[in-house]
């Protein structure tokens, strides 16, 4: 609770609602005890006096009553039967949706064609029915009020309860025994509950507004009593001559809808927890670069890193994602980058053509050498330039990374276009041409397609044949078979090998799988923490791995043809990398551990072809796995 | 397409048949009956049998509601006792005035409102942004008939750029510079709520879209980034837009009504409260069913265009 | 005895019903009949589309068969009850941190079933918590914490640990592991070897990763379209495969030292369900397919000691 007011009061607009609200709510509920005059009664004799008049510090409406204590007691008014309204569209709609949402099937059916069905209206002709048939009142206008809001908070909530009744959770609840209902009310309900507080938090202003205009059509709340709508509605036909009669009231409709308004955002700001993270942000067009040091020289490679370190920076934290990485691959050469999640091999992989989400991604050392230019200091326009044309990308999940609304073809042809002139028949000619060579059956007709009519295999080819489309110098290929079945990974893996013989293609391969570096990779680089912690041929590191987190990291996965066993597996978790230890990361989870390992800086020491980060790589070197 | 869009207008109908019987069904829950409503202080025993019998008030509901259906389906809508003439032919009248209103504010929503989302959106954070955001707030919460009533002291009766009220001068006028400027007024007021809330739609729906795979595939590609956005996000956040402005459409019929009050404006919206206060029951159920009906129809078309944007919706 | 006696079990969805058209029906599982002995790791491998998901949902009762039997030690169930069926059988998910509701403890996760199917005492539940927290080696300070606070590692001991209080004898894993890291994976499946064997559990592992089922199962079951194509001793199924699918699965799986090759096939797509072939749904990738595959879907028959498939042109060796 303590951190949710602190949330909501970081975003200063919502504390300045909250503010406002809070002042006008302690007027309205003062009301009663202040000295004000009462407001029904009338005085013909002192009709339309302006503020500031001796006795009437807002002046007076048209039958003379004193403009303040009708504010005041109108205030309370509304904002009693906004918040009423809210309250019973909320109770009513959520009920109803969860019910429905929960319950699926008929029922479902039934109630959300009935909800469509008052959705149907425009909001105001139902509420207008419900008056008409209700006749013209404060109450029934309360009640026409909510009951047009209940659809709206039926439809949201549904959604949201169809979600969680799908979810893993809700089925295990099922499994430790619990009934229908006391699912609904310990599983649902909880996650439901902020869901149907920032539907009311983003309405209940809304709800006043609507409320208040059925009082200004003279169907709310009628003469004597006074509600901000009708005080408008009254003073409309002075609205020449007195103008202050009708501005008074308004304006306090508006600050009450305001200050509502900048609240609600604010709660649901607060309660959305993806704003804590600061991904709602967008990400820029490239990754903001903050070096603070003079960048090394650039490389004679094709494609070097030099110590490049990439950072997120969320609220006060800072998460050191690649802490100073150095690789180089050049024309024909494959090399494979390997890690767990979190270890950075994908934010690598990414920070060579600035695409690092940013905020809150920022590179904030070292260089990307290309061709001998450095890619880190590049404008956008050259980098923009360079991208998919000199460098391409695959990414891992090919459903996710293709454009849904576009047909493969054309995503294709826009890759050519992007960096050349080319007329539309020639790129489509050349788009076929491209899927023809990925091994795309019916190339021709398969062009026309959009993503969702192809499988999985199918798209991840049309990626592939996209990042050919300029005959690139370099692909990075993050995961590329990751979210794909094994055999259809097999066809991706040995079509990428082709490709790469045949056009002599440096590739950058980011995977988990030490299978599948072991079949495509020339060199592989470990990654651990953020950091290489051993790089090398691959065939060597396989062989006699020097780093004990390589070693270990080989032994606890099982090879196809090993039998039923066990496995070794390694204690403890990857650390933190806002938390990073001193020394080497991996010292808490490693058995050759010595104090030496938990101060200073461990170097990736070069040992002819090979380099790891390890103070003893010969004892790793000589000792069997056990345990 | 043709078949999508047959199946749409198809799946119409039970929702029309629902809309009527919800109608009806509201206004046989009013109190008393209405012949007494009607005669007021008039009424004897003889003339509430009378007028129940003319207005068919005698038959059980149902056998009611379809009399009134049927008639509704051959273009009689029964006739208003307030005004004296067939409801249909009011309605019709009035429903073009309301129609000239509600359809230029809700272009002009719709084309503001997208308009300040993306740029919101492609400048998050930047000084456009919080203007275009801080204007919106002020633009929701600030009650349409308020703001009329503002616009025409400061616009008609301080500036005298504007005239105050109505559709077309009593004098002289009639022609379409006459009613553009009429219509100033009352559209701007209408749109201004709608306006704010599609352009927050908007910002959400593209900063929601930017952060999807498929916008770093396109700038992992190196297409510019004036096309990723103008492209690319907005195409796929006009899938999340397209039925916010069909909500809209719903709002701004119903903020008509409103801003009908407040200008003069000859209006349904206007014609419905009257008709209400006089308790014309006719008059309120033809009008209430003939606008729902126009806004059905008019969601199919969002439907359609839907279907067209995203090549999902189809299959 | 038999922990599990699955006889002819079949799902069929339907598709495309409106108010007034009736569905098409899709089989997402086509007649299964398999036995899960007493004791055993009864491992599943197929691709996504082959049914292993509604299986096991059948399996724990959580989805009604459309046909078909179920025993589970020698009790034929027959309706879908999960309370019924959650005393003899649970269900590990593959999604640990989704599958623990972020708005309650630890505590209050592991007690439901305590509570829910065993009517135990606050007592004796606590005291229950404290043993099962012991053998899943967590630490019992974690008790009171929110899901959202635990690894992807330490959130499956949960769900495991939520399984073992219900005290079921058969834990249905459903890819347990393929959710968490490799260095993560080996702790959970020695754990769950551990358990097995403190508790004398049976387990059917469910599962893609061909090697992780090879390490882990004592026979092997593998799908396809729905149905079983092979099922065989752990340590021959993929070694001597029967059915070209499975030997397709094998040669598919990354292995170091052997050449990057994508085995041979005729094609790589599965059969659209929407529209079944007649005879044998392989038999359009297949390079060994003759003509009586097109027209006859193959039975399940011996083809080895304890070794079954579903082929008319079986792979000798």
């Amino acid at each position: 609770m303590i951190q949710f007011l602190k949330l909501l009061f970081r975003n200063r607009l919502a504390g300045l609602g909250a503010v406002v609200l809070t002042f006008i709510l302690l007027l309205a509920l003062l009301t009663p005890i202040l000295p004000l005059p009462d407001p029904d009664i009338t005085a013909t004799g002192d009709r339309f006096m302006p503020p500031f008049s001796d006795g009437h510090l807002l002046g007076t409406d048209h039958l003379g009553r004193d403009l303040l204590s009708r504010l005041m007691w109108g205030t309370r008014l509304s904002l009693a039967v906004g918040a009423a309204a809210a309250l019973i569209a909320a109770f009513i709609g959520s009920t109803i949706g969860i019910v429905a949402g929960f319950l699926s099937g008929r029922t479902d059916n039934v109630i959300m064609r009935l909800v469509d069905m008052l959705m149907a209206f425009p909001y105001i002709l139902l509420a207008l029915a419900i008056v008409a048939a209700l006749g013209p009142g404060l109450i029934n206008a309360l009640i026409a009020v909510a009951a047009v809001n209940i659809p709206f908070f039926a439809r949201n909530i549904r959604g949201v309860t169809v979600g969680l009744a799908n979810k893993e959770f809700v089925d295990a609840a099922r499994l430790s025994g619990m009934s229908n209902i006391q699912i609904i009310l310990s599983e649902i309900l909880p996650n439901v509950l902020p869901v149907i507080v920032i539907a009311m938090s983003t309405t209940v202003g809304w709800m006043i507004l609507e409320t208040a205009g059925l009082s200004f059509l003279g169907l709310g709340s009628q003469p004597p009593q006074a509600d901000l709508g009708s005080m408008l509605g009254e003073a409309r036909a002075a609205l020449i001559t007195s103008p202050h009669t009708s501005i008074v009231p308004g304006i306090m409709i508006f600050l009450i809808v305001m200050s509502i308004n900048l609240l609600g955002d604010g709660v649901r700001d607060a309660i959305d927890p993806r704003l804590k993270s600061g991904a709602l942000s967008r990400p820029l067009p490239a990754t903001i670069v903050e070096r603070k040091e003079t960048p090394p020289v650039a490389s004679d490679d094709l494609l070097a890193l030099q110590d490049l370190r990439t950072e997120f920076h969320v609220g006060d934290r800072t998460y050191k994602a690649v802490g100073g990485v150095s690789l180089k691959v050049n024309k024909g050469e494959c090399l494979g980058i390997i890690g767990e999640s979190g270890s950075g091999k994908s934010v690598t992989a990414l920070s060579v053509m600035g695409l690092v989400a940013s905020p809150p991604g920022k590179i904030v050392g070292g260089a990307v050498s290309f061709q001998g230019n450095d890619l880190v200091g590049a404008s956008y326009d050259e980098l923009r330039a360079l991208r998919g044309d000199r460098v391409a990308y695959i990414f891992q999940d090919p459903l996710s990374t293709l454009h849904p609304l576009y047909k493969v073809g054309d995503q294709l042809i826009e890759a050519m276009q992007a960096h050349r002139r080319m007329p539309q028949k020639e790129a489509r000619a050349r788009a076929i041409e491209l899927l023809d060579s990925v091994r795309i059956p019916n190339a021709a007709r398969r062009v026309d397609n959009y993503p969702h009519e192809m499988s999985g295999g199918m798209r991840q080819r049309v990626s592939i044949a996209m990042a050919l489309a300029n005959e690139p110098d370099v692909i990075i290929a993050d995961e590329p078979t990751t979210a794909l079945d094994v055999t259809v990974q097999a066809q991706i893996l040995s079509l990428l090998d082709d490709l790469r013989r045949e056009r002599d293609l440096a590739i950058v391969f980011i995977t988990h799988d030490f299978g599948v570096v072991a079949q495509l990779c020339d060199r592989v680089a470990v990654m651990y923490a953020g950091r290489i912690v051993e790089e090398g041929p691959t065939a060597a590191i396989l062989d006699d791995p020097q780093h004990p987190y390589t070693k270990r990291l080989m032994a606890c996965v099982p090879e196809l043809g090993g039998g039923k066993r066990e496995l070794h597996a390694i204690a403890g978790l990857p650390p933190a990398v806002d938390r990073l230890p001193q020394g080497c990361a991996f010292a808490p989870r490693c058995e050759f551990a010595q104090d030496v390992c938990r101060q200073g800086e461990i170097k990736l020491e070069p040992n002819g072809d090979r380099a790891v980060r390890c103070l003893f790589p010969d004892k790793v070197s000589q000792t069997e796995v056990t345990s | 397409m043709a078949a999508y869009i047959l199946k749409r207008l198809i799946s119409a109908i039970p929702v029309l048949f629902g809309i009527t019987l919800i109608v009806f069904l509201i206004m046989a829950m009013i109190p008393g009956d209405p012949a007494t409503a009607i005669l007021g202080a008039y009424a004897t025993p003889e003339n509430v049998a009378k007028i129940n019998k003319d207005l068919g008030l005698d038959a059980p509901l149902f056998q009611r509601y379809f009399i009134w259906l049927g008639n509704m389906l051959t273009g009689d809508f029964g006739r208003s006792f307030s005004l004296n003439r067939p409801v249909l032919d009011e309605i019709l009248d009035r429903f073009s005035a309301t129609l000239i209103l509600a359809g230029i504010s809700f272009v002009l929503c719709a084309i503001f409102g997208i308009l300040a989302g993306v740029i919101s959106a492609a400048r998050q954070y930047g000084w456009a942004d919080k203007a275009i955001t801080f204007t919106v707030l002020i633009g929701i919460s600030i009650p349409s008939f308020f703001l009329g009533m503002v616009m025409i002291l400061v616009f008609a009766v301080r500036l005298r750029w504007f005239p105050v009220s109505g559709m077309y001068a009593i004098y002289g006028g009639g022609d379409l510079p006459d009613l553009l400027n009429h219509l100033v007024m009352p559209a701007l007021a209408l749109a201004a709520v709608a306006t704010g809330v599609v352009a927050r739609m908007s910002r959400s729906a593209m900063l929601e879209v930017l952060r999807q795979d498929y916008i770093r595939t396109a700038r992992a590609k190196g297409v510019h980034e004036r096309k990723v956005i103008l492209g690319h996000a907005l195409k796929s956040a006009m899938v999340t837009i397209i039925p916010v402005l069909g909500i809209q459409a719903g709002f701004v019929l119903s903020g008509a009504v409103y801003i009908e009050m407040v200008f003069q404006w000859p209006g349904i919206g206007r014609m419905l409260v009257d008709a209400i206060l006089k308790r014309d029951i006719l008059l309120v159920q033809g009008g209430v069913v003939f606008v729902a009906a126009c806004y059905v129809l008019f969601n199919i078309i969002v439907d359609v265009a839907q279907s067209l944007l995203d090549p999902r919706i189809k299959s | 005895m038999n922990a599990l006696e699955v006889k002819n079990l079949t799902k069929t969805f339907e598709v495309g019903k409106t108010l007034f058209t009736k569905g098409q029906g899709v089989k997402a599982v086509r007649g299964m009949s398999f036995d899960v002995r007493d004791g055993e790791t009864l491992g599943i491998v197929g691709e996504s589309g082959c049914g292993k998901s509604t299986l096991a949902r059948m399996l724990v009762g959580l989805l009604p068969p459309s046909e078909g039997d179920i025993q589970i030690e020698g009790k034929v169930q027959d309706k879908a009850n999960p309370r019924e069926f959650g005393q003899m059988i649970q269900y590990v998910f593959q999604d640990p941190i989704s599958s623990l509701n972020p708005r309650k403890t630890i505590r209050q996760i592991i007690e439901t079933p305590l509570k829910r199917l065993h009517g135990m005492g606050k007592a004796e539940r606590s005291k229950r918590i404290s043993e099962i927290f012991a053998s899943v080696n967590l630490r019992e300070e974690f008790l009171d914490r929110y899901p959202h606070e635990f690894s992807g590692g330490q959130a499956q001991r949960i769900g495991i640990a939520r399984a073992l209080a219900a005290a079921a004898r058969i834990l249905i894993l459903d890819e347990p592991v393929s959710a968490l890291d490799v260095s993560v994976q080996a702790q959970v499946l020695n754990l769950l070897a551990e358990l097995k064997k403190e508790f004398g559990l049976t387990y059917l592992f469910i599962s893609h990763d061909l090697a992780v089922v090879e390490a882990v199962s004592d026979r092997v079951m593998v799908l396809y379209f729905g149905a079983i194509v092979e099922v065989g001793p752990a340590d021959a199924i993929f070694k001597h495969a029967k059915h070209p699918y499975t030997k397709l699965l094998a040669d598919s799986a990354p292995v170091v030292g052997r050449a990057l090759e994508a085995p041979k096939q005729k094609a790589d797509e599965l059969p659209d369900p929407l529209n079944p072939p007649k005879g044998c749904p392989f038999a359009k990738r297949c390079i060994y397919a003759t003509d009586i595959c097109e027209t006859t879907d193959p039975a399940l028959i011996e083809m080895g000691e304890d070794h079954f498939a579903a082929c008319h042109n079986p792979i000798k060796g």
